[in-house]
C-alpha cells in the first residue's frame, strides 16, 4: 500500500480494499476459472493439507512413549475431539470419530494458515463453509433415517410438551432443522471474512501517519483475538457436527 | 499489492468475492479433494498411530502400577515373614533359656546335696573328735583333780590320807 503511485494517492487518499484478500484468482495466468482451475484457493487448500499432515503424521513419526513437542501437540488435539465425540454422540458415535477429526483438523489448520500475512483464507468463502455444512447435514440426515427409520422424525415431535402445542412445535422443529446448515456455515464463514475484513481496514488507516499508531496497535489486538476466533470457531463447528450426529443416532427428546 | 494497484489492470472485489457463484464450482471441487485426502491420511495413518500410541501409554503406565503393587505386596509379605522369624526366634531363645536354666537348675541342686551330705559327714566327725577331746579332757581333769585332793589331804590331814576315798569323794562330787 505504501508504495502506492503519487496519482492514485491523490485520487484516494485512503486505498482501503479489505475484500481483496478474498478474491479468487488463477494462479498461472488467464481469468477464466473452470472447475479444475489451479487458483489461490487451492495453493491454500493444498497447504492446509500439508500443514494437517506435517502436524498429524509427521509429528507422531516417533511414536515415542514419552511424546515430543509435536506428538504432544498431535495427541492433545486427538483426545480433545476423542472426547468431545465420546461426550455428546456416546460410544456408538465413535465410529464416525475419524470423520469428524477429518473435519476439525481441517478447520482448524485452514482457519490458522489464513492468518498468516497475505494468505488466502479459504474458510472464509461461503462456498466452502456451505460445502461442509451440507456435507454433515446431509451425512446426519442420511444416518439419521438409516439408524431409525421412520423414529428418525420423532426429533421433530416434541413428546414432552402439551399435545395442543405439539404441531407448532413440530413446524419450529423442521425449521430449525433445516436452518442448520445455512448458520453452520455463515456462522464460521462470517466471523472468518468479518476478521480479516477489519484487519485490513486497519491495515489502510495505517498509512496516514498520525492515526498510524493507534491503527498498528489495533491490527495487533484484533490478530490476538483473531488468533482466539479461529480455533474457537473449529471448535464450534466441530461441536455442533456432533450434537446434530447425537440427533441422529439417538433422535428421542 | 504494489505492482497490482498500479495500472489498469487492477482488479478491486466488486462487492463480496465470497457472493461470485462463477468461482463456486472450483472452490467446491479443490474443496472436496482437500478433504478425501485429509479423511484418507488421518483415517488411515494418523489416527491408528496416535491410537496406538496411546494405548501403548496407557498399557505401559498400567503395568507400571501392576508392578508396583506387586511389588508392595511382596514387601508386605517379605515384612510378615520377617515378623514371624522375629517371634519364632524369640520364642526359640526362651525355650533355651528355660533349657539351659532347668540344666543349670539340675546341677546346682545336686552340687547342692553334694555338699550338705558333705558338710553333715564332716560335722558328724567334728563332734566325734570334739567329745573325744571331751572325754579325755574330763578324765584329765577327774585326774588332777585326784591328785590335788591326795596332796591336799596328806598336807591337811596327813593321818587320814586315804587314796581310795579321796578318789570316790572326788568323782562324786565331779558327777554332783
Amino acid at each position: 500500500m505504501a508504495i502506492e503511485s503519487d496519482a492514485v494517492e491523490q485520487e484516494l487518499e485512503l486505498a482501503i480494499h479489505p475484500m481483496d484478500q478474498f478474491l479468487v484468482k488463477p494462479l498461472f495466468g488467464g481469468s477464466d476459472i473452470g472447475m479444475f482451475t489451479i487458483t489461490n484457493a487451492t495453493l491454500w487448500l493444498g497447504i492446509t493439507v500439508l500443514c494437517a499432515i506435517a502436524l498429524m503424521v509427521l509429528g507422531t513419526r516417533g511414536r515415542a512413549i514419552v511424546p515430543s513437542r509435536s506428538q504432544s501437540i498431535a495427541e492433545v488435539i486427538y483426545v480433545f475431539i476423542y472426547k468431545m465425540v465420546e461426550d455428546i454422540t456416546g460410544k456408538d458415535g465413535l465410529k464416525y470419530f475419524p470423520y469428524i477429526f477429518s473435519l476439525f483438523i481441517f478447520i482448524l489448520v485452514a482457519n490458522v494458515v489464513g492468518l498468516l500475512p497475505a494468505s488466502f483464507t479459504t474458510t472464509s468463502h461461503i462456498a466452502v463453509t456451505a460445502t461442509l455444512a451440507l456435507i454433515v447435514f446431509v451425512a446426519v440426515t442420511v444416518l439419521g433415517f438409516v439408524k431409525n427409520g421412520a423414529s428418525f422424525l420423532s426429533l421433530f415431535w416434541v413428546s414432552a410438551a402439551p399435545l395442543a402445542l405439539r404441531p407448532i412445535l413440530a413446524l419450529i422443529e423442521v425449521i430449525s432443522y433445516f436452518v442448520r446448515p445455512v448458520s453452520h456455515s455463515i456462522r464460521l464463514a462470517g466471523n472468518m471474512m468479518a476478521g480479516h475484513a477489519v484487519i485490513k481496514v486497519f491495515a489502510g488507516f495505517a498509512v496516514v501517519t498520525f492515526i498510524s499508531p493507534a491503527a498498528i496497535g489495533a491490527i495487533v489486538a484484533i490478530y490476538a483475538l483473531e488468533t482466539l476466533v479461529v480455533c474457537i470457531q473449529a471448535y464450534v463447528f466441530t461441536i455442533l457436527t456432533c450434537v446434530y450426529l447425537k440427533d441422529a443416532l439417538h433422535p428421542s427428546h | 499489492m504494489a505492482t497490482e494497484t498500479n495500472g489498469a489492470a487492477t482488479e478491486h472485489a466488486q462487492g463480496m468475492p465470497q457472493l461470485d457463484f462463477s468461482t463456486f464450482p472450483n472452490q467446491i471441487f479443490w474443496l472436496l479433494v482437500t478433504l478425501v485426502v485429509i479423511y484418507f491420511v488421518m483415517s488411515r495413518v494418523a489416527l491408528p498411530r496416535i491410537a496406538s500410541v496411546l494405548a501403548e501409554r496407557h498399557g505401559a503406565i498400567q503395568g507400571d502400577l501392576d508392578k508396583a503393587e506387586q511389588m508392595k505386596a511382596k514387601a508386605v509379605e517379605a515384612e510378615a515373614a520377617y515378623n514371624k522369624a522375629l517371634v519364632d526366634a524369640r520364642a526359640e531363645a526362651q525355650a533355651i533359656v528355660e533349657a539351659t536354666r532347668a540344666e543349670i537348675q539340675k546341677d546346682v541342686d545336686v552340687a547342692m546335696a553334694k555338699a550338705d551330705a558333705e558338710i553333715a559327714a564332716k560335722s558328724a566327725e567334728s563332734e566325734a573328735a570334739i567329745k573325744e577331746i571331751r572325754d579325755s579332757a574330763m578324765s584329765a581333769i577327774e585326774e588332777v583333780a585326784n591328785d590335788t585332793a591326795e596332796a591336799i589331804v596328806a598336807k591337811v590331814m596327813p593321818a587320814a590320807a586315804d587314796k581310795a576315798a579321796v578318789k570316790a569323794a572326788v568323782s562324786a562330787r565331779l558327777k554332783g
